[in-house]
């Protein structure tokens, strides 16, 4: 469209559009308007429910971001200016809830011990060790006590011998109950609840089993527990809590428990109390990585294969990508379609099947490798720490060259026609073509391509995980940690594979990973200078 | 032209059983087809063995070695019918995640796309930049963080928390920026500026613009980051694994590597199966569009 605009037809565009505005302002159309005030009445329906669902909760500092985050965004949308705001807010809300705060959410685990055994705060940790460790006391008074159903919680009524009845659940201690009405001096009901009958009792023994009604608020005194839905006995922690020295003491051996500062309690032979709790442990995730016997080894050979594996993966798909390019780019070639649409299969296959596939064909004593190309051989393809890797590099090299075999050929037949030509003239070889102008030329707009496909590799999970799953297992670490492993596959396996999960070490080999491949990254880009074309 | 072997209709001469212009031909194009025949037979083959392998009748690793021994529809029935693995669920919340995942953030990024090409605020340059340093971080590095980060959320809003379909949605969308905009602010920067200053002056407000004229415009490339954001959320194990427990909310790519990992050469027919199910839809869609991916994935470095 060509708005070549002169002066004096400009100046009237100006009037125009003044008159324009004026003329928008005064008629605004009404669906656009209508669609904005119920989507933003949505919104805000949505945030006024969860603002006073966070005040029930006294979860305050939610309740502040919500709050001005939803005045924030009423304040952007009803406002005039800021145009560019009204395009990007939406995908920077998602952005910076589950992507940057998660980023420095990372950032914060990696500096603490946060994982099994480390789940909560230290007054959970107490209140956990206090109740597991509950037992009853061998001369308990015998409370006569019937089972109440209070909205959804079993609380238990408790009648005295001085016929004062008492009333409480496994969250409020035992109190005096309004309401309570009584037959032939035992209480039996009280108003707002529900007495289980006999049969109640028995359809919910093990919910009854579950109840622990604290005696009072000081846990010392213990809590009452039943078997049987009528009498119930004192049950006591044979751990002490005393907040004055913060130990713990087993009343029956008469250990002493330390807080050890590394968030759990210690005895002075070193037994530890599990659960303990989360505490900022600075750098000592990151000690355990560089400086310590279990796990310096295994991180640098990790770390080594890891860029191995992406630089090689790299190589070889844009290598063999490339060479099918200048293979099928020749307009004499019959059938490019065909084998275009053939060569994209592995591409266009979604690529966790792809190497859960390529696993069943390179099995050791079933694979179609094995029993058929290789006539019954037992390679044992992912078995042995060098073939497994090989293997991977292989799967990767299928996972991967049609893409860069796609954008390869895109970037040559955007190379002029005539820049060949005129150096044919000036007699150069093919060969001398390729290598002296067109390769330059594919590289410049290739490069960031390999930057990206560098820093996926990088991180590709799913191939590692679905192939080998990192294996096989090198057993002279005490780690899970296979010969196969990347670094990201390995931070899964900590965290989430098997009993003991480290959130804290995972989370500081996360951050590790980031300034690696944002290194790398920035130094590639800096090379190629692709960023340039940013501003 | 300067060199007349462009003709099109020389290449066929090979027809002629010449010795020697068999051999021009193999020289100038026969070893290209050569090239040709066995890359597709390495990109080919294994999808054609695990086609195979869904119609083998025992359905283990190594009846399926004889490719298409025989051709049952058998394993295809039975995945429909394990109550242990509901097939069919994983199917449909792999569609519904994908499909709502893929729309919303491609509506995103296009926004947020057009805000950087055709807007000029403050902090534009800065906002690109860092979202070229956000997208190196991928999600998969803070799946930790996502994961305790959504059990404080299912803490008070449990359709937020932990197993929601819904909270892994949201995850998947916090990714939308950052992935996607780059590639189409390439895109929309091709769309001459002309355009919507000549509907500026019609008296087109800012969303019309951008709903009626632009959007219009770019949508190959819309199509295209669609599709590929659709393949991402179809392979994404690690996250769904962490975010989806019970089973009949899992996505196809944690069910179907969980069936398959416990017992791997039995279930191989019904996992061949699955495969081919879960493939099928994905491989269409891309062959149809592959002009369009083509072009879309030179769009970001090619100009």
């Amino acid at each position: 469209m060509n708005t070549s605009i002169n002066d004096e037809p400009r100046k009237n565009a100006i009037v125009r559009r003044r008159a324009e505005r004026v003329a928008a302002m005064a008629n605004v159309r009404t669906w656009p308007l209508l669609i904005k005030i119920f989507l933003l009445g949505l919104l805000d329906a949505l945030g006024i429910y969860s603002l006073f669902i966070l005040a029930a909760r006294r979860y305050w500092l939610a309740f502040i971001i919500v709050l001005i985050v939803g005045l924030l965004v009423n304040w952007i949308y009803w406002n005039n200016k800021g145009l560019a705001a009204k395009y990007l807010t939406p995908g920077l809300i998602f952005l910076v809830v589950f992507q940057i705060s998660a980023i420095f959410y990372s950032g914060y685990i990696a500096f603490t011990n946060y994982g099994t055994g480390h789940n909560g705060t230290k007054e959970q940790a107490i209140t956990a060790l206090m109740q597991t460790s509950l037992t009853k006391v061998s001369n308990s008074d015998t409370y006569k006590i019937s089972v109440l159903q209070c909205n959804d919680k079993l609380s238990f009524l408790v009648t005295g011998s001085d016929g004062v009845s008492k009333i409480g659940d496994s969250d409020t201690p035992l109190h005096v109950a309004d309401g309570i009405s009584s037959e032939n001096g035992e209480s039996s009901s009280v108003s707002g609840c529900q007495t289980l009958s006999f049969n109640d009792v028995l359809n919910r023994q093990n919910d009854i089993l579950q109840v622990k009604v604290p005696l009072s608020s000081n846990p010392e005194d213990g809590t009452l527990q039943t078997s049987d839905g009528q009498t119930a006995y004192v049950f006591k922690s044979s751990l002490m809590y005393d907040a004055k020295s913060d130990t713990m003491t087993n009343t029956k051996t008469g250990m002493v428990y330390r807080d050890s500062g590394k968030g759990s309690f210690v005895s002075a032979t070193g037994e530890e109390l599990v659960p303990g709790w989360r505490v900022n442990v600075g750098l000592s995730n990151f000690k355990r990585v560089f400086a310590s016997n279990d796990m310096t080894g295994p991180f640098l050979r990790v770390l080594l294969w890891t860029i191995t594996f992406s630089v090689v993966s790299v190589a070889s798909t844009f290598m063999v990508g490339l060479f099918l390019a200048i293979v099928f780019n020749d307009p004499r070639m019959r059938g490019r379609k065909v084998y275009r649409s053939i060569l994209i299969l592995p591409y266009a296959f979604p690529s966790f099947l792809s190497a859960l596939v390529w696993a069943g064909l390179l099995n050791e004593k079933f694979g179609f490798i094995n029993q058929v190309l290789l006539h019954g051989a037992d390679v044992p393809w992912l078995q042995s720490p060098t073939l497994a890797k090989i293997a991977v590099l292989i799967v990767n090299l299928w996972l991967g060259f049609p893409y860069m075999f796609l954008v390869c050929m895109g970037a040559l037949q955007s190379i002029p026609e005539e820049l060949s030509e005129s150096a044919k003239l000036d007699g150069a070889s093919a060969w001398e073509i390729f290598r002296y102008i067109k390769f330059p030329l594919l590289l410049v707009s290739i490069a960031p391509l390999l930057i990206s496909t560098f820093a996926m590799n990088f991180n590709n999970f799913n191939l590692i995980y679905m192939l080998t799953a990192g294996g096989p297992t090198d057993t002279s670490t005490g780690m899970n940690i296979g010969s196969t492993d990347i670094l990201i596959s390995m931070v899964y396996k900590i965290a989430f594979v098997g009993a003991d999960r480290d959130y804290g070490l995972a989370s500081a080999f996360a951050i590790l990973i980031f300034l690696i491949v944002a290194a790398v990254s920035a130094i590639g880009f800096r090379t190629s200078k692709s960023l340039e074309e940013l501003y | 032209m300067f060199i007349e072997e462009t003709n099109p209709k020389e290449s066929s001469s090979w027809i002629q059983h010449s010795k020697t212009n068999v051999l021009r031909w193999f020289v100038r194009t026969g070893w290209r087809h050569f090239v040709g025949i066995l890359s597709c037979a390495f990109a080919g083959f294994p999808i054609l063995y695990i086609v195979s392998a869904s119609l083998n009748q025992q359905g283990t690793l190594i009846s399926s070695n004889h490719l298409f021994s025989s051709i049952t529809f058998d394993n295809y029935v039975k995945l429909f019918n394990m109550p242990q693995q509901p097939f069919a669920e994983w199917y449909l919340n792999t569609i519904i995640i994908g499909l709502s995942g893929s729309v919303l953030s491609v509506f995103l990024g296009a926004m947020a796309a057009y805000a950087f090409s055709r807007l000029r605020f403050y902090g534009r340059r800065v906002g690109l930049f860092s979202l070229i340093l956000v997208q190196m971080f991928p999600q998969v590095l803070s799946i930790v963080a996502i994961y305790l980060l959504l059990s404080n959320f299912g803490d008070v809003f449990p359709i937020l928390g932990i197993n929601s379909r819904l909270a892994l949605i949201l995850v998947y969308l916090g990714s939308a920026l950052g992935v996607n905009t780059y590639l189409m602010y390439g895109f929309f920067n091709t769309v001459p500026k002309e355009i919507d200053e000549a509907a500026k002056i019609d008296g087109s407000g800012h969303a019309r613009i951008f709903f009626t004229i632009i959007l219009p415009l770019v949508s190959p490339i819309l199509a295209v980051v669609a599709l590929l954001s659709f393949i991402a959320t179809v392979n994404e194990y690690a996250v769904a694994s962490t975010v989806l427990v019970s089973p009949e909310k899992q996505t196809l790519a944690v069910g179907l590597y969980e069936f398959v990992s416990q017992k791997f050469s039995q279930n191989w027919g019904l996992f061949s199966a699955g495969a081919v199910l879960a493939a099928v839809p994905v491989v269409i869609v891309f062959i149809c569009l592959q002009k369009y991916i083509v072009s879309g994935l030179t769009a970001g470095a090619v100009k």
